[in-house]
């Protein structure tokens, strides 16, 4: 049973990777609600080419989005000691967030 | 604006921020990541509030309901990118055992969805459709 001495030693008392990991989801599932919206307001107004390139474009932002944050949940999974968001990953998803608004300037019309 | 260009630099050269001070806790870490994540959900739940304003209000002006979700949007944009600029200077502040950053962007955006929640109240009761 040296696991179970082990263990409350080592347990993080305040559980901050799976707290950080369903921050990940939580604001992945924000970003599906965005998309969902970003297709609902480019199938009302009447399709255009401009729309549906927009919505078509918000669904790859929301999938890069997607990957992201899942590659974040599996580093933060895999190790004990989780390795800090780098700033190009912390870019990226703020990039992507950026971009969505972008979408929707020409999908409101 | 050098400072501007140097945090942008900060976000793309993640050798340049490790290079500095020493590693926190990483559970500090992780906690200045989740600050960024609310931060992101924010600029999200703004923009979401823009297609909202723009599917919703469908008796509204166009001018109206176009301006209102545009603002929206704008405000999602600033909040996205001063999600990752103050990550950054967090981060680097835990690194050279600084003070945290100081910002007026939170009283600055309640300030704007104040004023937004009140344009639109107005704008619903008093039916302007232009």
């Amino acid at each position: 049973m040296t696991g179970a001495d082990a263990a409350p030693a080592d347990r993080d008392p305040g559980l901050q990777p799976e707290r950080t990991r369903l921050a990940w989801r939580r604001t992945t599932l924000s970003g599906t609600v965005v998309a969902v919206l970003a297709g609902k307001t480019a199938l009302h107004d009447g399709a255009t080419t401009v729309s549906v390139l927009a919505a078509a474009l918000c669904c790859a932002l929301w999938l890069a989005f997607l990957r992201i944050a899942h590659g974040r949940i599996t580093t933060l999974a895999a190790a004990h000691r989780p390795r800090d968001l780098t700033p190009r990953h912390a870019a990226a998803a703020a990039l992507c967030t950026l971009a969505l608004a972008v979408c929707g300037a020409f999908l409101v019309r | 604006m050098i400072g501007f260009v140097r945090s942008v630099r900060l976000w793309f050269v993640p050798g340049e921020v490790r290079r500095e001070g020493t590693t926190p806790d990483y559970r500090f870490s992780l906690a200045n990541e989740r600050t960024f994540l609310a931060w992101l959900r924010t600029a999200l739940a703004l923009i979401g509030g823009g297609f909202a304003v723009d599917q919703f209000l469908p008796d509204l002006s166009r001018g109206w309901r176009v301006g209102l979700a545009l603002a929206l949007l704008a405000a999602g944009v600033l909040c996205a990118l001063r999600a990752v600029n103050h990550w950054a200077r967090c981060e680097r502040a835990m690194r050279r055992g600084e003070d945290l950053p100081v910002s007026r962007f939170p009283a600055l955006l309640s300030l704007v969805v104040a004023v937004v929640a009140v344009v639109m109240v107005v704008v619903v009761l008093v039916g302007w459709e232009g």
